[in-house]
């Protein structure tokens, strides 16, 4: 890759000062950063054990010793939130990740070669996709053997086939432009043409699938956890928790609710943030 | 005279921008009588569509804000609610645009959109729908009528969709039509058969027509009288004859002294750059000529030999192309240091094919093309890249040809970064000096493509290469989009590059007057072919071919008094250059007219 270190990186300060203006960017900042954070000090914060059941206290209400009261074998409800974020939040950024990392190289090539290239792994992504998403993230999850890690994986690479075929159509959008056909005539070879002049141009419809698919992958893990083949019981993670809690929905109702607003807030987070980004990168929006 | 059409006094119009508004046209006052036609001129931001805009009430309510009156036979369409204004719109007034290829619904066909357009009330009977839409397409000259009904808009070209566009116009019988650039798209031989038609249908139904254009030759073929627009203030409002010969205003002045005039150049061997125009006081300061001599006994930069380019089209149950589009068929030519040469033609004869293919941009099929010493046909790899620091190319489309995530700075600098030519503070350095080169200023340096204007932006491009010392650079249609007064500008400093460094343009271009400035040499290109090629001079003064002629034939000349000197050309469509599979170019035959002036001969 060409250095342009001669260039002063004004860009990053200046998507930050854009980012700073949008109060629902900001909000969605501040749920992400509060659920993280809630993860990363699950272990120093003052709460009950999340693994430790009592017979006397099963599925109480919310009360002064148990904020968010307690479950159906009597373990601290709001203890296994905090501990269930960290398995939450994990499942959904680094399955995206994996999926990010994995889908838009070879959705590049795809779009940018065109012809054999494009026809082998458009057929390959296409029977992919045909497969439902959880079904397939179940079925690689099942294979992989049972485990938070794999679990990751199964979903990462079943999302997979969407950014592929996403950043396929972009590229090809993209790709004609004067200035790719331009780079080309000043005599930039193809490895620093789809770096510099295609994928930043094709990272905003990235950006918002991204947040799009961390919700879907975190709901997705809950399902694994189900079944098993996620989050391992006992350790908690909201959508195991979720799974659990909707066998007693009349009974106790709070079992439900905690973990339920904390997907719907950190998916919001995740949006928000999302499209904040989007516009802060775009060097168009002012 | 009579009770004018449309009355528009006091208009102004404010955009929403953030939290405040921003006056974008400001006390515009003007009418159209019945059978008059008035043109509204003037450069890109300058407001008139805008203008137009308003008076169809086409603009979204809550962010802009139209002030003053628009009277229209008397009713007051400002503020009118919008059920009324849509009767306004299908009865009294009607548009037509100036994209032909974006505004025809692709799904429908042509006959289905201009009876759409004609029953909205539903009170006619199919047959008589049918029948009406047949009788409107042949008032607008669109031959086999009656086949073509059924056909869908993709079978059209440009020209025949704008037909279109204006038969769906009639077919309310409007009394006034607006017309928002509506040849701008469109070659010069079709543009003239548009504009023709456009007065024709006038005299036959006496309606208003209110004409927007940038382009003063446009103007001085149709209009009765002219509105000038500036900034969005009206400048100056006349009859047409006397706005062309006695401009009262300053910048009236600079508009028309901009517009390149065919035949200018008569007497003149080398290339002249464009007159500099004070738009303050509009004095003209007339530009030497380039002072280079071209050494045509010396190696050409760049020789092309039978370059043939096809694309295929279709493919049978083998797999193999049904027929090929013989884009570029056998073209050759020699282009010498410092000299332009330019191709000229309509869109699809292959003139932008030609110059992509010489760069390999394309891949050619067969030829030989040698530029600076590279056998650029027989290149691979790196060496290729290595070519391309000697052939370059600048882009039609300023809106497009820059990457519009990295700074100005950073697109300057990189092909001088990945050739190696400078490294770290030296190529930042580098970059500054070559944007002082083509006259900009260094502190654009962190900027991005989005703050800088079409002008600007072809700058920066021009900068791009210049970084790489090309021997040739190739400029596909590169002042094409530009303001008359701003591709006066780039015009020149190409010009002046030329005349210090001995570059070498190809020149890509389908406006004569702009070519008759600029080049040395001129080919004529037609579907595929070169027809015609020789000095400038000889070209312009005495065309041999005869679609040379009708080409010069058909540029509207800036100045109304000669207005209708054209013969009407019949409404005719360029052939296809799509021909079946095993098709065997004929052998041609060249006439030599002396001093390299070459000609196809026909029949």
């Amino acid at each position: 890759m060409t250095s342009l270190d001669a260039f002063p990186a004004r860009r990053q300060s200046r998507v930050w000062s854009k980012l700073r203006r949008n109060p629902s960017a900001l909000a969605g900042a501040a749920i992400v950063a509060f659920f993280a954070a809630l993860a990363l000090l699950a272990p120093l914060l003052p709460i009950a054990d999340p693994l430790a059941t009592s017979w006397s206290a099963i599925r109480k209400a919310p009360s002064a010793a148990h904020l968010m009261g307690t479950d159906e074998i009597g373990r601290d409800v709001l203890s296994r939130m905090i501990w269930g974020a960290q398995a939450s939040l994990m499942a959904g950024v680094i399955s995206v990740a994996i999926a990010l990392v994995t889908g838009v190289p070879i959705g590049l090539l795809a779009g940018y070669f065109g012809g054999w290239t494009d026809t082998v792994i458009s057929r390959f992504t296409d029977a992919l996709l045909a497969m439902p998403f959880l079904i397939m993230a179940i079925a690689l999850a099942a294979f992989l053997g049972p485990s938070l890690m794999n679990a990751m994986i199964a979903i990462g690479l079943s999302a997979m086939p969407v950014f592929v075929r996403l950043t396929r159509g972009q590229v090809m959008a993209v790709r004609t432009e004067d200035y790719v056909e331009g780079a080309r005539a000043v005599g930039l070879g193809h490895i620093d043409i789809m770096w510099r002049h295609i994928l930043p141009n094709i990272v905003p419809p990235l950006i918002v699938q991204a947040t799009l698919t961390v919700a879907t992958a975190i709901i997705a893990e809950a399902s694994l956890s189900f079944l098993g083949l996620g989050q391992q019981a006992p350790a908690p993670s909201w959508g195991s928790m979720l799974n659990v809690a909707k066998n007693f929905l009349s009974q106790a109702p709070w079992m439900a609710l905690w973990p339920g607003a904390a997907i719907f807030l950190v998916v919001i987070g995740f949006n928000l943030l999302g499209d904040g980004l989007r516009d802060a990168l775009d060097p168009r929006e002012d | 005279m009579d009770q004018p059409v449309l009355s528009v006094e006091g208009l102004s119009i404010a955009f929403k921008s953030g939290r405040e508004w921003r006056g974008v046209v400001r006390d515009m006052s003007f009418t159209v009588a019945p059978g008059e036609t008035v043109a509204l001129v003037g450069e890109s931001g300058s407001g008139k569509s805008v203008t137009s805009l308003a008076i169809m009430g086409l603009l979204d309510r809550r962010q802009s804000r139209p002030t003053g009156s628009v009277l229209m036979n008397g009713t007051e369409l400002l503020n009118l609610p919008e059920p009324a204004m849509r009767q306004i719109r299908g009865n009294q007034v009607a548009m037509i645009f100036q994209e032909p290829m974006t505004s025809l619904n692709p799904v429908f066909t042509v006959g289905r959109q201009i009876g759409e357009a004609l029953d909205r009330q539903g009170a006619m009977s199919r047959e008589q729908v049918r029948s009406e839409v047949l009788r409107l397409m042949e008032r607008v000259r669109i031959p086999n009528a009656a086949t073509r009904i059924d056909e869908y808009p993709h079978q059209f070209s440009g020209g025949m969709r704008q037909r279109v566009m204006i038969a769906m116009a009639l077919a309310s019988r409007p009394r006034l039509l607006i017309a928002d650039e509506p040849t701008t798209a469109l070659d010069v031989t079709i543009q003239g058969q548009i504009l023709d038609l456009i007065k024709e249908l006038q005299q036959e139904t006496g309606m208003a027509v209110l004409f927007i254009t940038h382009d003063m030759g446009v103007v001085a073929e149709i209009a009765d009288r002219t509105v000038v627009m500036y900034r969005g203030d009206c400048v100056e409002t006349g009859a047409t004859e006397t706005v062309f010969a006695r401009p009262e205003h300053p910048y009236t002045a600079a508009l028309l002294a901009a517009v390149p005039r065919l035949g200018s150049m008569q007497g003149a061997p080398l290339p002249r750059r464009f007159p500099r125009i004070d738009t303050t006081d509009g004095t003209i300061i007339s530009e030497p000529p380039l002072q280079r001599q071209i050494d045509r006994k010396a190696m050409p930069v760049l020789s092309v030999r039978n370059l043939v380019t096809r694309f295929a089209v279709g493919a049978d149950l083998l797999g193999r192309a049904k027929g090929h589009v013989h884009a570029v068929e056998n073209v050759s030519f020699d282009l010498w240091q410092g000299e332009t040469l330019s191709l000229v033609g309509e869109s699809g004869c292959g003139k932008s094919t030609t110059g992509r293919s010489i760069l390999r941009l394309i891949e050619p099929r067969s030829g030989e093309v040698t530029l600076d010493g590279f056998d650029v046909m027989e290149l691979r790899g790196s060496a290729l890249q290595r070519m391309r620091r000697a052939g370059q190319m600048i882009f039609q489309d300023p809106f497009s040809s820059l990457n519009p995530r990295m700074t100005i700075g950073q697109s300057v600098a990189e092909p001088i970064l990945k050739h190696g030519i400078a490294k770290g503070r030296e190529a930042r350095a580098l970059a500054a000096d070559l944007l002082g080169q083509v006259g900009l200023d260094g502190s654009m340096f962190d900027r991005y493509p989005h703050e800088f204007s079409g002008g600007q932006r072809q700058r920066v491009a021009i900068a791009r290469v210049l970084g790489l010392s090309p021997k040739l650079i190739v400029a596909d249609e590169s002042v094409s989009a530009l303001d008359v007064s701003i591709k006066a500008q780039v015009c020149n400093l190409l010009m002046d590059l030329q005349d210090r460094l001995g570059i070498a343009y190809l020149f890509i271009s389908h406006d004569m007057a702009v070519v008759e400035r600029v080049s040395h040499r001129v080919a004529v290109m037609y579907l595929g072919e070169i027809v015609e090629i020789g000095p400038r001079e000889a070209i312009f003064a005495n065309p041999q071919h005869p679609y040379t002629r009708k080409l010069i034939a058909a540029v509207p000349i800036p100045d109304p008094a000669r207005r209708g000197m054209r013969r009407a050309a019949a409404a005719d469509e360029l052939k296809s250059p799509i021909r079946p599979r095993g098709h065997v170019a004929p052998r041609r035959e060249w006439r030599d007219l002396g001093a390299g002036h070459l000609v196809m001969q026909t029949g």
